[in-house]
């Protein structure tokens, strides 16, 4: 059955998940609103970078970000000037690295739902007394509730599911970095293939009743893929 | 009380909003105009929901925006009503939550208006269960409204709220409007492209052209004003007031006294009441004597006070002493009887056209 590493690096994955979606959330609903409503010229230009991922190689992103992130790079060196621990081959790494690339899987549903639904129920809101909070939770998110829930599944299950980038900017020490697709690569890199199986099988069901769920609640999404 | 409004804003190299107004804040107050003049902007100025570039709005005692005082009161603080042409419903909140959503952000102590009343005065009781897509275009203008009044505002703005209905919509919400106006004291601006909607609910008018005032004033004398496009229209009415005198049940007719004479409706209406008349300028031909064997009963004595031409083969007479009543006739027939402005002529009304 599963190896007590197995169960480490399971546990790694669920933990880095949770925590990139939560960010991607905090930063993601501004961006994807203010992409979805600004009328100002530099959008088109966010837009592109936001969808970067989507078509680089996740090597590339990693490269550039072990070279930003390493002691010596211009914000790793900050960080650690400032006391910081170090981002290289760390579970904060790991984050940064998984924020920025499963960026686009969280604002592309928001944004596009964000368009959908238009200026017009906010400003009904407006002109009965809802203030900006009240609006996007009594309003925008309840209209909005399958982009946001799109958002949310994609960004957990496309973190869950990334490889590259994790193990350029994590590498591969278990108990930190090592997350349950770099563990199967190991198994099978040492011809453990029966413990790769368990995993792989694992992954495979996970995400295929992740995305069951999302199809189901929500007909119209069409998934964008990298 | 009066609302005070200086609005200036550009969009664009094409658009431009100039207007510098002062309204009576109660009645209805009409913005009329065809589409692109600018009303629909005027009205969202002073809904805050857009900015402009210069602006001035004070409702009473109650400043909502002063460029120079650096003040810009948002749009939910503001207590005013807004009815959007397509009604702007919350599609995932039923029909009750809907009309209680602005209701819920007002003060227990602020709400004038009555939920029950509002939900009788438009006829929304068997909707209230209702999942709001399952409306029809009339019954969502008319939670719309309910939504907007049920806020208590000091202020009811309504953009064109029955354009994007059917005929027979139209005609189903005409009379909840009406008793709007008649039952609720609050003061309402009323943005329409309709002079039909106009004649029948306001009592001040504002025309708006290429983003400009072009007049503002009392419905009656804006109705029937030269150069205006209201007396300009396909439909072109006027408005008269006049007072019931009594009601003959055997004829089925009231003889009411009016700023143009004695007008008779066949209507049973209650002696001393204060009614208001439309009167549809394609209603009212013209005679040269007092015609004797007629089915028409309405003969008023005017004077033609002035003659516009109206296309190519009309003319628009302006009749009576104050040039209030309005006429539509041919060209044709004005050569026949050979009119001629300072005439005096017998106006004839079909009592049938007429309705209080």
């Amino acid at each position: 059955m599963l190896l007590e590493s197995d169960w480490t690096a399971l546990w790694i994955t669920f933990k880095l998940a949770a925590l990139t979606t939560v960010i991607l959330m905090l930063i993601g609903v501004p961006l994807a609103w203010w992409l979805a409503f600004t009328r100002a010229r530099g959008r088109v230009f966010i837009e592109a970078v936001v969808a970067l991922p989507l078509v680089l190689p996740p090597t590339v992103l990693g490269f550039y970000l072990l070279i930003t992130l390493a002691p010596a790079g211009p914000i790793g060196s900050v960080v650690t000037a400032m006391g910081g621990p170090a981002l290289a081959f760390s579970f904060t790494g790991l984050v940064i690295g998984s924020v920025l690339y499963s960026l686009p899987f969280a604002v592309h549903p928001l944004q596009n739902s964000f368009s959908a639904m238009g200026r017009v129920p906010l400003e009904a809101a407006a002109t009965l007394r809802a203030g900006w909070w009240d609006t996007l939770f009594t309003v925008a998110f309840p209209l909005c509730r399958r982009g946001v829930l799109t958002a949310i599944t994609l960004s957990f299950a496309h973190t869950v599911g990334e490889f590259g980038v994790v193990l350029m900017i994590g590498g591969n020490i278990p108990g930190q970095t090592q997350v349950v697709s770099i563990a199967i690569y190991e198994h099978v890199e040492s011809v453990h293939y029966a413990q790769a199986h368990i995993l792989s099988a694992g992954l495979l069901a996970f995400s295929f009743f992740l995305l069951l769920a999302i199809y189901g609640l929500n007909r119209r999404f069409t998934v964008s893929q990298p | 009380m009066s609302i005070h409004a200086r609005f200036s804003l550009a969009r664009g190299d094409s658009f431009r909003l100039t207007a510098d107004l002062e309204l009576p804040a109660r009645g209805v107050t009409a913005i009329f105009g065809q589409s692109g003049s600018g009303k629909t902007t005027l009205l969202r100025c002073i809904a805050g929901l857009e900015r402009p570039d210069h602006g001035y709005l004070r409702l009473g005692k109650n400043i909502w925006q002063d460029d120079a005082q650096r003040i810009f009161v948002p749009t939910h603080r503001r207590p005013l009503g807004y009815v959007f042409q397509h009604a702007a419903l919350f599609d995932h909140l039923n029909v009750a939550a809907n009309i209680d959503y602005g209701m819920k952000r007002v003060r227990s102590a602020t709400r004038r208006v009555q939920r029950d009343d509002v939900i009788d005065l438009l006829g929304l009781g068997p909707l209230l269960k209702l999942a709001t897509p399952a409306l029809s275009g009339g019954e969502r203008q008319r939670v719309g409204m309910a939504r907007a009044l049920l806020t208590s505002p000091s202020l009811l703005l309504m953009d064109e709220p029955l354009a994007a209905l059917d005929e027979q919509s139209k005609r189903d919400i005409l009379p909840y409007l009406e008793r709007l106006h008649r039952e609720l004291e609050i003061p309402v601006l009323y943005v329409s492209h309709s002079v039909d909607e106009v004649s029948r609910l306001a009592d001040h008018v504002v025309v708006m052209q290429d983003g400009r005032v072009q007049g503002s004033g009392p419905v009656m004398t804006m109705l029937s004003a030269p150069g205006l496009a209201l007396a300009r229209d396909q439909l072109a009415a006027s408005v008269v007031e006049g007072r019931v005198m009594d009601f003959d049940a055997r004829t089925g007719l009231s003889r009411l006294l009016t700023s143009v004479g004695e007008l008779h409706i066949p209507q049973r209406l209650v002696s001393g009441e204060e009614h208001r008349l439309r009167i549809r300028a394609r209603d009212v031909a013209i005679a040269l004597e007092a015609p004797t064997q007629t089915s028409i009963l309405n003969c008023l004595p005017v004077i033609i006070q002035d003659m516009q031409p109206h296309g190519e083969h009309e003319l628009l007479l302006r009749l009576g002493a104050e040039g209030r009543l309005l006429a539509m006739i041919t060209r044709y027939s004005s050569d026949q009887l050979s009119l001629a402005t300072g005439q005096h002529i017998y106006a004839l009304i079909k009592s049938a056209a007429l309705e209080a």
